[in-house]
């Protein structure tokens, strides 16, 4: 949702507690059981999140999101049933990290897509040109990452956008958004955009 | 603004009927079918939901980041690392990164920085605990990558036009923390003074400590 429209002004809680009901506290630990003992992934857990009906989603607290994922996760792992259970398994540990492609300093363009799946580059930022800022470590691809186990290891990297050139005229020059990109999102730019 | 102002934008308040003369709430029913399916099939022991709520009900918050903060603001060598490898100096003071990679980022003069998760809502828990209801709203979510300066002005937090701020929009495993810049006024005093100045909100970047009496 980012670069909505329309969603009203940020509204303070003062002195808000950590969960407003105890079921809250409850669903929050039962999801980091689940996930650390491999029932399944936070790409699982998201993906349980993004495929609620857009209208229940945006109505829905952060909480009530994470109950409904977890009731997908219970349905679709087979813990709900009287057959075997199927968990994800634990994350897996990167033995030969991919070589990274780009490098930091390089511009660099990401792709223009549209998948119907889970997919971690917002689309506030997609056919977008930036600057990699950073290299982080390497992580799974969330958009295979949704089922069992992966391997497919991706370098990451903090690419920076001028405001400009996510807005528009509507951005502001000198500010910027840096966001997380991982290397399968991106593509080297034309010629003509390389500095 | 308060929920009281807004209501139409409140998350819990219309979602929750639950407490009046002990009748049990929809989400407190599916909670509990769910915690007593996943204890019957070996997935989850009660003691340890209680003892994970407990640990981020009292033990883990930002007094933790402020620690770390407080440190980088009187110690240079500190900071340095901090800013490095945040989870290598966490690891050295028993701090536990939750398997997440941390990385702070410093606001220096002309430079602002502030944290959002436009995706979900992926917030450093380990260092700040867990995120208020504003950072994981549709508002903050959806405009501050588009218009950081106005949500910042709502938090009382007025930028100069020539500061440039730098939106860290956590979209994979990374989990930022702004370090703010240590507050005039603040000069001589100790690691211990200096830890109650840092706020959770300023090492999200929506706000930036004071020097206040202590």
């Amino acid at each position: 949702m980012g670069g909505a429209h329309g969603h009203g002004p940020v509204v303070v809680e003062p002195d808000e507690p950590a969960f407003h009901a105890g079921w809250e506290g409850r669903v929050w630990a039962m999801v980091r059981l689940c996930l650390r003992g491999g029932l399944f992934n936070t790409d699982e857990l998201r993906w349980g999140i993004e495929r609620m009906p857009p209208a229940r989603y945006l109505d829905a607290s952060y909480y009530e999101r994470w109950l409904t994922s977890l009731e997908t996760q219970a349905r679709e792992k087979g813990v709900a049933g009287a057959g075997p259970i199927r968990p994800s398994g634990r994350n897996p540990r990167c033995e030969t990290p991919p070589l990274p492609r780009f490098r930091p300093g390089d511009t660099v363009r990401t792709r223009s897509m549209h998948p119907a799946g889970h997919t971690r580059l917002p689309q506030y930022a997609r056919g977008r040109r930036g600057v990699v800022e950073r290299l982080h470590r390497p992580a799974l691809l969330p958009d295979t990452n949704v089922g069992p186990v992966s391997r497919d290891w991706d370098p990451v990297y903090a690419v920076r956008f001028e405001s400009r050139e996510l807005w528009g005229e509507d951005g502001r020059g000198g500010d910027a958004v840096v966001l997380d990109v991982f290397e399968r999102y991106l593509e080297a730019p034309g010629a003509e955009e390389v500095p | 603004m308060t929920v009281g102002e807004h209501e139409q934008h409140g998350h819990h308040e219309h979602h929750e009927h639950h407490g009046h003369h002990g009748h049990v709430s929809d989400f407190e029913a599916r909670t509990l079918a769910l915690e007593s399916l996943l204890r019957e099939k070996g997935l989850v022991d009660s003691r340890d939901v209680d003892a994970m709520v407990s640990c981020y009900e009292h033990d883990v918050g930002p007094m933790v980041g402020a620690r770390l903060v407080a440190r980088a603001w009187v110690d240079a060598a500190f900071r340095d690392r901090l800013l490095q490898d945040a989870n290598a100096v966490m690891r050295e003071l028993g701090i536990s990164n939750e398997g997440l990679n941390i990385v702070v980022v410093a606001n220096e003069p002309g430079v602002h920085n502030a944290v959002v998760c436009t995706l979900c809502s992926c917030y450093p828990w380990s260092v700040i605990g867990l995120p208020p209801t504003w950072y994981k709203s549709a508002p903050y979510r959806s405009r501050m990558v588009r218009e950081p300066r106005e949500v910042l002005r709502e938090f009382g937090l007025e930028l100069d036009d020539a500061m440039r701020v730098r939106v860290w929009d956590s979209s994979a495993e990374q989990r930022y923390l702004v370090l703010p810049e240590r507050p005039p006024g603040t000069e001589g005093w100790t690691e211990d003074e200096l830890v109650p100045l840092v706020t959770r909100d300023s090492m999200i970047g929506v706000a930036r400590p004071t020097a206040r009496a202590i």
